[in-house]
């Protein structure tokens, strides 16, 4: 019985990229706090996580016939980003609330934390499964 | 891998928050700095920002043209204040003018105290961000171990 990486890992692996993603969008808002005329951005780590399951489990791919058509479903994980509603909104038309994009930004971390976690005891369950310890 | 971008974002926003501050800082300092005339007189000295999507901090757009996830600050330039100078009437300040007349600065010291707060929080927010960013990457570097 071969040992399939696809299966062992799980969905770690697509959560880690996830996370990684939403940490480069909540930075961006961060760093932008006082840029005028910015909106904020984020985007739905759930809906994304489905789509993105969906699609490595092959459902939601669609047949190409010709060679023109192009490939959907594909791996790059597509997220659909949105703008966030201000609840304070400022007159220079910011609307990065500080306080709520740094606590997105530490849950995140904390929650790509975890994912990590969860991925590295699948790698030690397979190096045992390996060393048959 | 997209936390390296991260840091280059902080790293944008902590430059220009930098700035911001340093323009804050000649303000502060000359506020005082009297002038026997309306041409050579300080003006209050503001940084203008703006996101920097595409192409941003040299890195090229790898991914489609229409994801713009990471956007840095870049500072577009630094702009002198239009607000109205003041005027005193001090005849026998060494730099009056013929009229009695001595300009001062139109820096707003309170303003400009608020918009030093206001920096120093953001640039600590950023640092924050890269720190924990870090601690994620050093993370990372010991997956299987």
């Amino acid at each position: 019985m071969a040992i399939n990486f696809q299966n062992a890992l799980g969905t770690y692996e697509t959560a880690l990229r996830l996370r990684s993603q939403r940490a480069e969008i909540l930075s961006s808002n961060l760093a932008n706090a006082d840029t005028p005329n910015y909106k904020a951005r984020d985007f739905d780590f759930h809906a994304a996580m489905q789509s993105a399951m969906r699609t490595t489990e092959g459902k939601a791919g669609l047949l190409t016939t010709q060679d023109r058509h192009i490939e959907a479903g594909n791996s790059s994980l597509g997220v659909d980003l949105q703008y966030r509603t201000p609840t304070q909104p400022s007159i220079d038309g910011n609307t990065v609330d500080e306080h709520i994009e740094h606590a997105a930004f530490m849950e995140n971390s904390l929650e790509f934390q975890t994912a990590f976690t969860l991925l590295n005891s699948r790698f030690k369950g397979l190096l045992s499964a390996i060393r048959g310890e | 891998m997209g936390l390296n971008r991260i840091i280059d974002i902080a790293g944008s926003g902590m430059n220009a928050q930098s700035v911001r501050l340093n323009t804050t800082a000649s303000n502060i300092a000359n506020a005082e700095s009297a002038s026997s005339s309306a041409e050579t007189v300080y003006r209050g000295r503001h940084a203008v920002f703006a996101a920097s999507y595409n192409n941003m901090l040299g890195h090229p757009d790898t991914r489609s043209a229409g994801d713009q996830s990471s956007v840095g600050v870049s500072v577009l330039g630094i702009v002198e204040s239009d607000a109205p100078l003041q005027m005193r009437y001090e005849p026998n300040h060494p730099l009056a003018d013929e009229k009695g007349y001595v300009y001062y600065p139109n820096v707003n010291v309170v303003e400009e105290m608020t918009n030093m707060i206001s920096a120093s929080r953001s640039f600590q927010v950023n640092v924050e961000v890269m720190n924990t960013t870090k601690q994620m990457v050093q993370r990372v570097l010991t997956l299987g171990q």
